[in-house]
C-alpha cells in the first residue's frame, strides 16, 4: 500500500512536471525553434503586440505552413512582436490565453483546439481592451465577443470537390468515403456534400469511415474493401494523408488508380507531395484548404489601427479544387504546402 | 525428464497466444469462407504482388511484431513496459527525413544514401533507448514513469529533428522497404520482420541474453550476487528496443515516404504491451516467452484487420470492440482462469495428464 501511495505519488509529480514542460507559453515555444518569445524586448517601441495561440507545427503539413505563414508574417519589421503558444489541448490553450492577457498584449489571435468553452476567458480579455482574431477554426462563443475570424468555409470545400467529381460522368460511382476524425469541422464540412450525393441515391456508399487523419487507419480500410471483393471506383478521403494511406492499400493489391486507372482518388489540403502526385497522374483530384491567413488578419489589425472594424466577422478564405488533368507544375509550387 | 518438463510449460504457455489467434481465423472462416483467398495481381508501378486478407495481417503487423520483441526483453528485464515506442518512432523517422532531405521538403536526388540514414536513425533510436534505460536502471525510476517523458515530448522532438517541416520523398527506391521489390510479390515489411525474428532466435539461442535477462527479471539482488550486474542487462533491453524502433520506424517512413510525426504509430505502444500480455509473459518481469509475443503481435492484427472486415463495424467502435475482446483474452489467460481450468482438467482426466504432457513435447 505504502509502494503504491509512493508511486502514485510520483507519477502525479512527474506528469504534473511534463505536462509543465509543454503548457505555458515560454515554455512550449522551447520546443518550437523559431518562437521569439525571449528575444523580444520588454517595452515594445511602435510595436503591435499579438499574442498567437495556434496548434503545434508538427500536426500535418496543413499546420507546419499555417505556422510558418503567421511566423513570416509577424515579424518585427513588419510592426509586431509577436508571442507564440502551441497546443492541441484546450486546457493548455486557455492557459496561454490568460498569460497573454496578462502579459498586456494588443491582440491575440486564436485558432482553437476545442470549439467550446471561451466565453469567459474572451470576456476578461475584453474588458482588457485586448482584441481577439480567429483564424482556421471558429468557436461557439458570441461573435460580439470577437473581431473577426478568418476561415476556409470545408463545406464548400466539400461541394467544390463533389461537383468535380459529379462532372467526370462515370458510369457509376461506387465510392469508399474516409472520414476525418469525427466531429471536426473539416470532417463535417467535407462529408456533407458527399452525404447529400448517397442519399440522393447519385452515388453508391461502399464504406464510411473515419481513418482520423491517419494514412494507416484509411489503408486498413481500403484493404478490407479489397479482401471482402466490394467493387468500388472511387476513393475520397478528407485529407492527403488519408488519400495516400488509400492508394498504398490499392498499389498492394494491384490495383491501378489514378487518371488512366480504375479507382479514382481524391484528396484534400494540397500538401506539395500531393499534388505531385496529381502531376504525375497517380490521384485525380485534391482540394485546397488553405493555411494562408495570416496577411489577411495583418491586413486586419492595420485597419484596426486606423479605426476602422472589418466590414464581415466572418472572412472566408479563397480555395479552389486541383484536377490530374490540368494541373501544372507552376499549381505545384504556388499552391503545394512545405 | 527435467528438460521435457521445462519444454513441456513453455508449450502450455505459447498454447494460449496460439488458441487465440485460432480462434480469431475460425470466427473469419465462418463469416466470410474465402478470408483465406490470395491473389496475384500488377499494380500501379507494374510489380506483380500478392495480396489477401492474410498478407493484410502480416504486412501491417510487422512493425508490431518487431517493437513487441524489444518489449518483451524491457518487460522481462526490468517488469515494466516502455511506452514510448510510439513517440520514439517519430523521433527515429524524423531523422531518417532529416539526413535523406536535408532542409528540403521534398528533394529531387537524396541527400545521402538511404542505409546511411537507416543506421543513423538507428544510432539516435538506440541513445533514446538507453536515455530510458539510465533512467530505468540507474536512478530506478518506474519504467512507465521513465518512459512518460519521451512519451510526452518524443513528437515535438521529431519534428525538431526533421527539420521543422514534413518532408517527402519522391525517390522509388525508398519505397521498397514499406512496399514491395520489384519481382518479390510478398511486401517488404513481412521480409524484414522475419528477419529481426531470425535474429533474435539465434541470438536467443547462442548467447546468454535470455537467461541474463530472465535471472534479472525474477530477482535482482540474486542475479547480481551470481555475478550479473543488473544495470547492464537493463540497459542492454532498452537499447534493443531501441533498435527495434528504428526497424519499425524505417519501414513506417517508407511506408507513406514521409511522416505524421503527430499520428505516426499512434497506440502503438498500448497493442505492443497487448502482444506481451496475450503471449502469456507475466508483465512484473521475469521469465519470457519471445514466440508468445511475436504470435501475440500478429493475434492483435488479425484481430484489426477481422473487425474492420466485418460488416457494421464502424471504425469509431473499433476500438471498443478490440477492447472487448481483448479484455476476454486477458481474463481467459489470467492465473485464477487458468489454474481452475488445470483443476477441472485434472478431475476430468485424472490419469491422463502425463501422457498429454509428452504428447506436448
Amino acid at each position: 500500500m505504502k509502494k503504491l501511495l509512493i508511486v502514485l505519488a510520483a507519477m502525479t509529480l512527474v506528469v504534473s512536471f511534463a505536462a509543465c514542460t509543454s503548457a505555458p507559453p515560454a515554455a512550449s515555444s522551447a520546443d518550437s525553434p523559431p518562437a521569439s518569445v525571449e528575444a523580444a524586448p520588454p517595452e515594445s517601441d511602435g510595436l503591435i503586440k499579438v499574442g498567437i495561440i495556434n496548434n503545434p507545427p508538427e500536426e500535418s503539413g496543413y499546420r507546419a505552413a499555417n505556422v510558418k505563414d503567421f511566423q513570416e508574417t509577424f515579424t518585427e519589421d513588419n510592426g509586431y512582436k509577436a508571442s507564440f503558444a502551441y497546443s492541441l489541448k484546450f486546457e493548455e490553450q486557455l492557459a496561454s490565453f490568460n498569460q497573454f492577457v496578462a502579459d498586456g498584449v494588443d491582440y491575440i489571435l486564436l485558432s482553437a483546439a476545442a470549439t467550446d468553452g471561451w466565453d469567459a476567458a474572451f470576456k476578461t480579455a475584453n474588458e482588457a481592451g485586448i482584441k481577439i482574431l480567429l483564424f482556421d477554426r471558429m468557436v461557439s462563443a458570441d461573435e460580439s465577443l470577437y473581431e473577426a475570424a478568418v476561415v476556409s468555409d470545408m463545406a464548400q470545400e466539400g461541394i467544390t470537390a463533389v461537383d468535380w467529381l459529379k462532372a467526370q460522368n462515370l458510369a457509376e460511382y461506387n465510392v469508399i468515403h474516409i472520414q476525418g476524425v469525427m466531429g471536426s469541422d473539416a470532417q463535417i464540412g467535407r462529408t456533407a456534400a458527399l452525404d447529400k450525393e448517397f442519399a440522393a441515391g447519385a452515388m453508391t456508399k461502399v464504406v464510411q469511415q473515419t481513418g482520423n487523419w491517419s494514412d494507416a487507419e484509411a489503408k486498413t480500410i481500403v484493404e478490407a474493401v479489397i479482401n471482402a471483393k466490394t467493387p468500388f471506383n472511387v476513393i475520397y478521403a478528407e485529407n492527403d494523408n488519408m488519400a495516400q494511406g488509400a492508394a498504398q492499400a490499392l498499389d498492394a493489391a494491384g490495383i491501378t488508380h489514378g487518371v488512366d486507372g480504375d479507382v479514382v482518388i481524391m484528396g484534400f489540403d494540397c500538401n506539395k507531395w500531393a499534388l505531385q502526385e496529381l502531376l504525375d497522374g497517380n490521384w485525380n483530384y485534391d482540394g485546397q484548404c488553405s493555411p494562408f491567413q495570416a496577411k489577411v488578419i495583418d491586413g486586419i489589425i492595420k485597419d484596426l489601427q486606423n479605426g476602422t472594424a472589418p466590414a464581415q466577422k466572418k472572412i472566408i478564405s479563397e480555395e479552389k479544387g486541383f484536377d490530374a488533368k490540368t494541373i501544372t507544375a507552376d499549381d505545384v509550387n504556388t499552391y503545394g504546402l512545405g | 525428464m527435467l528438460k521435457l518438463k521445462e519444454t513441456a510449460r513453455k508449450n502450455a504457455q505459447l498454447l494460449f497466444p496460439l488458441v487465440s489467434l485460432f480462434a480469431i481465423v475460425i470466427i473469419n472462416l465462418i463469416v466470410e469462407p474465402n478470408f483465406f483467398s490470395l491473389e496475384l495481381r500488377v499494380n500501379n508501378v507494374g510489380n506483380t504482388v500478392l495480396s489477401g486478407n492474410v498478407i493484410s495481417i502480416l504486412d501491417n503487423g510487422s512493425e508490431l511484431a518487431i517493437l513487441a520483441i524489444g518489449m518483451t526483453l524491457v518487460t522481462a528485464a526490468s517488469g515494466g513496459q516502455d511506452i514510448s515506442v510510439g513517440a520514439a518512432i517519430a523521433i527515429a523517422g524524423g531523422v531518417v527525413l532529416r539526413v535523406l532531405c536535408g532542409n528540403e521538403a521534398s528533394p529531387d536526388i537524396l541527400h545521402a544514401p538511404i542505409i546511411y540514414a537507416f543506421l543513423a536513425s538507428c544510432v539516435v533510436a538506440m541513445l533514446f533507448g538507453a536515455f530510458n534505460g539510465v533512467l530505468v536502471s540507474i536512478f530506478k525510476i518506474q519504467p512507465m514513469i521513465a518512459t512518460l517523458i519521451l512519451f510526452t515530448s518524443g513528437r515535438s522532438i521529431g519534428y525538431w529533428i526533421g527539420g521543422g517541416q514534413i518532408a517527402k520523398i519522391s525517390e522509388k527506391q525508398f519505397g521498397y522497404f514499406g512496399g514491395f521489390i520489384p519481382g518479390v510479390p510478398v511486401p517488404t515489411p513481412i521480409l524484414i520482420a522475419v528477419l529481426c525474428m531470425i535474429v533474435i532466435a539465434l541470438v536467443l539461442k547462442f548467447t546468454n541474453l535470455g537467461l541474463y535477462t530472465q535471472a534479472v527479471g525474477i530477482n535482482e539482488k540474486s542475479a547480481r550476487l551470481n555475478g550479473l550486474n543488473p544495470v547492464r542487462i537493463k540497459l542492454l533491453a532498452y537499447i534493443i528496443i531501441g533498435f527495434c524502433v528504428a526497424v519499425a520506424a524505417f519501414i513506417k517512413v517508407s511506408r507513406m515516404s514521409t511522416i505524421n510525426y503527430s499520428s505516426v504509430a499512434q497506440d502503438i505502444e498500448m497493442d505492443v504491451i497487448l502482444a506481451v500480455a496475450i503471449g502469456g509473459n507475466a508483465l512484473g518481469g521475469g521469465k519470457f516467452n519471445m514466440a508468445g509475443s511475436i504470435i501475440g503481435a500478429y493475434t492483435i492484427q488479425a484481430l484489426t484487420v477481422t473487425l474492420y472486415a466485418m460488416p457494421g463495424v464502424t471504425s469509431e467502435s473499433i476500438r471498443f470492440y478490440k477492447a472487448l475482446v481483448i479484455i476476454i483474452l486477458v481474463v481467459i489467460s489470467s492465473p485464477a482462469v487458468k489454474s481452475a481450468l488445470e483443476k477441472l482438467w485434472a478431475k476430468l482426466f485424472p490419469k491422463k495428464s502425463p501422457p498429454v504432457k509428452e504428447a506436448l513435447v
